[in-house]
């Protein structure tokens, strides 16, 4: 097993006062797809971002293929998101650009490329996520499920070696929400890419991802993969995975407790 | 009375603290605008949204302040028997002072708002974000070539309102009125110097431009990222550009034309 | 919108803006008001400059020769000074008279040269010597006033 692309070591992060992130430590492997998991607000986003570097930890490190983001200057931070790709939440497509210049974007601020050869890569990626005949369409003209897999083809546009995902589930209906996270799952294996989903959708993500990271409370509250999370006895992954509204509330107070309490106060 | 004074106190700091930012915000601006001329069809767009978006208007406006400087002047000047100097008023008082103000005001409401709009709206929809992740400056991209646009707009859209308002001040006056024609674009060309009134109305015009245009720009990137956040951001551009160009206009004016 | 009806636009915009600027500088303005050809300096002591000010006119037969550039107080002569540059293209006799005229009744006040008959010419530098100081209203009007009173005074005695 080769070094990991993306590690986290005791990462400490604030916004001012408000501590977001206390001391998480995880790591993403090569040709894994990894998923980070927690309720809202939990620091899920904070942390892309900080693997992104658009934030810097306040303590411990973030290091992507080998280098410490934090201590990048901007030539080489932007050197380094060139290897990167990331999707927004609702894609953040440009709107003054129709879907072919949005996707051609990056291949134009970066490349010398002539447009013959522009216009082929964009019609792949485009094609890679089904979308080829849409090409003329401005992304108002879009559905939700369609913005977001155009914003896909401009974020693999540059054939990243890391792919981020923020809330990539959000607000899809059903059969959009199959499509994208069968194509993060395809084009992360195509690509030899790693990807990274932050995500509160767990159903979808159990199908697709290789492993899953819980963070409560700015700490990893649990990890591991598909099979073990579903198969998890702790009680705070038992209630996310299944969506129990009524369940143990968060983790300190395994739901054993709970009931023999109850039954006390009422005996 | 002591929280009046605190109030005072925390205003002043917000105020240098916004001073600061803006500065930094317009030297960035200027560093990374490499790109608006490398890549000049980026400005040229720019140019197209803020400068012929604005054409109408200006055209418009240029011309019904020609008119009605030309129908008061020439009631005031009649009176002491001076109708023919109504050119030279007509013109000094464009070229001068409304040409680069009125211009200014309209050009901050029409297209300094625009701009702030366009960009507060890539922020709330975290366009500038993912362009920032692309490995993409949005300053170089988006800010820079907007601000030039702007900056470049303003003198041109000035000079064409005060042309427009000469032509408004002699249609009232020589071709309704009567005044003389010869006496109307004489006396203005001997009471007007090029160096001390055009030019000087010219960089005043210019700026106006700088300021109109950084500020929409920095209200923009500046904003909350919310639909609240933008229509607030708007309405401070507009406001501050009003108050900046009247502000510059005044300290301007107090040192071009003094004696 | 395509790229090349966007340039279009602009270039027109652009063309408009730098004729307006043009319009302003060549028929508003006079470019060549302020064009005086290789400037020199003559300067004249009055008495009284009236409200002359800087950048104010100087004519010679009503034609435009050049310019005041500078006023100031003569500590020594008790006189002001002021200093003007003329277009090197005129030449004036050292005998010429300068005033301080007013263009029409209520106009802006200018320096007037009336060349006198002396063969030499004032060279770069120098000073006018004859001069005539501004007609100042109100000392005309309580010299009238004087006047009106004395004549009052005589009438009725002859």
């Amino acid at each position: 097993m080769s070094e990991p692309l993306v590690r986290l070591e005791n990462v400490r992060f604030a916004y001012g006062q408000r501590t977001i992130l206390r001391d998480i430590s995880l790591s993403i492997p090569r040709g894994q797809v990894v998923a980070i998991m927690g309720g809202s607000g939990s620091g899920k986003t904070t942390l892309l971002r900080l693997i992104g570097g658009q934030e810097k930890a306040v303590g411990g490190r973030v290091t992507v293929d080998g280098q410490d983001v934090a201590g990048l200057g901007r030539e080489a931070l932007y050197a380094l998101r060139r290897r990167m790709g990331m999707l927004f939440q609702f894609g953040a497509l440009f709107t003054d650009m129709t879907v072919f210049d949005n996707v051609a974007f990056p291949l134009r601020e970066h490349t010398d490329l002539p447009p013959e050869l522009i216009n082929d890569l964009v019609m792949m990626k485009l094609h890679a996520v089904g979308l080829r005949g849409a090409a003329r369409l401005m992304p108002g003209e879009l559905s939700g499920g369609m913005a977001r897999r155009v914003a896909l083809a401009r974020t693999i546009a540059l054939d990243p070696m890391l792919l981020m995902y923020d809330e990539p589930f959000t607000g899809l209906d059903p059969i959009s929400l199959g499509v994208i996270g069968q194509l993060i799952r395809r084009l992360n294996d195509a690509l030899g890419a790693s990807s990274v989903i932050v995500t509160h959708d767990i159903q979808e993500s159990l199908q697709i991802v290789d492993y899953i990271y819980f963070i409560s409370e700015g700490r990893v509250a649990a990890e591991g993969t598909p099979e073990a999370i579903r198969n998890s006895t702790d009680p705070f992954v038992h209630q996310f995975v299944h969506a129990e509204a009524d369940g143990p509330v968060p983790f300190h107070y395994p739901a054993g407790d709970y009931a023999t309490a109850l039954v006390g106060g009422s005996s | 009375m002591v929280g009046a004074i605190r109030r005072l106190g925390a205003l002043f700091i917000n105020g240098v603290w916004q001073l600061g930012f803006i500065t930094r915000f317009f030297w960035l601006i200027l560093v990374y605008s490499g790109q608006s001329f490398t890549r000049i069809h980026l400005t040229l767009r720019e140019l197209y949204f803020s400068g012929v978006m604005s054409l109408l208007i200006i055209l418009v406006s240029g011309l019904f302040v020609g008119l009605v400087l030309g129908l008061q002047g020439y009631e005031t000047l009649q009176r002491y028997g001076a109708s023919d100097s109504l050119g030279t008023l007509v013109a000094l008082s464009l070229v001068r002072e409304l040409g680069p103000v009125v211009a200014g005001l309209l050009f901050a409401s029409r297209a300094g708002s625009a701009v702030t709009a366009e960009i507060g709206l890539m922020k709330v929809t975290e366009q500038l974000k993912a362009m920032d992740m692309m490995a993409v400056s949005p300053i170089a991209r988006v800010v820079a070539p907007r601000f030039w646009g702007g900056v470049i707009s303003m003198p041109l859209l000035a000079a064409l309102f005060s042309a427009m308002g000469v032509f408004g001040g002699w249609l009232i006056g020589v071709v309704a009125i009567g005044v003389d024609d010869g006496a109307f674009w004489s006396q203005m060309q001997s009471a007007v110097d090029f160096r001390y009134d055009v030019l000087n109305g010219v960089i005043k015009s210019c700026v106006f431009g700088v300021a109109v245009a950084l500020i929409a720009v920095f209200e923009g990137y500046d904003c909350v990222p919310t639909a609240e956040g933008v229509s607030r951001a708007i309405t401070r551009t507009v406001v501050s550009s009003a108050l900046a160009i009247l502000a510059l206009d005044f300290v301007m004016t107090s040192f071009m034309f003094r004696g | 919108m395509s790229r090349t009806t966007l340039d279009l636009w602009v270039g027109v915009f652009v063309a408009m803006g730098i004729a307006a600027l043009l319009f302003l500088a060549l028929k508003v303005g006079s470019i060549s008001g302020s064009d005086i050809q290789a400037p020199y300096t003559l300067s004249a002591r009055f008495d009284n400059i009236g409200g002359l000010k800087a950048r104010a006119p100087v004519k010679v037969a009503g034609v435009l020769v050049g310019r005041v550039t500078e006023i100031r107080y003569d500590n020594e002569r008790f006189q002001a000074e002021v200093v003007f540059s003329v277009d090197g293209r005129y030449k004036f006799p050292t005998d010429t008279f300068a005033n301080i005229l007013t263009s029409g009744l209520l106009g802006e006040q200018y320096v007037g040269l009336d060349p006198g008959g002396e063969d030499k010419l004032l060279a770069p530098g120098d000073v006018i010597k004859k001069t005539q100081s501004a007609v100042v209203l109100e000392k005309l009007i309580s010299q009238f006033m004087f006047n009106k009173a004395a004549e009052g005074d005589t009438a009725p005695a002859k």
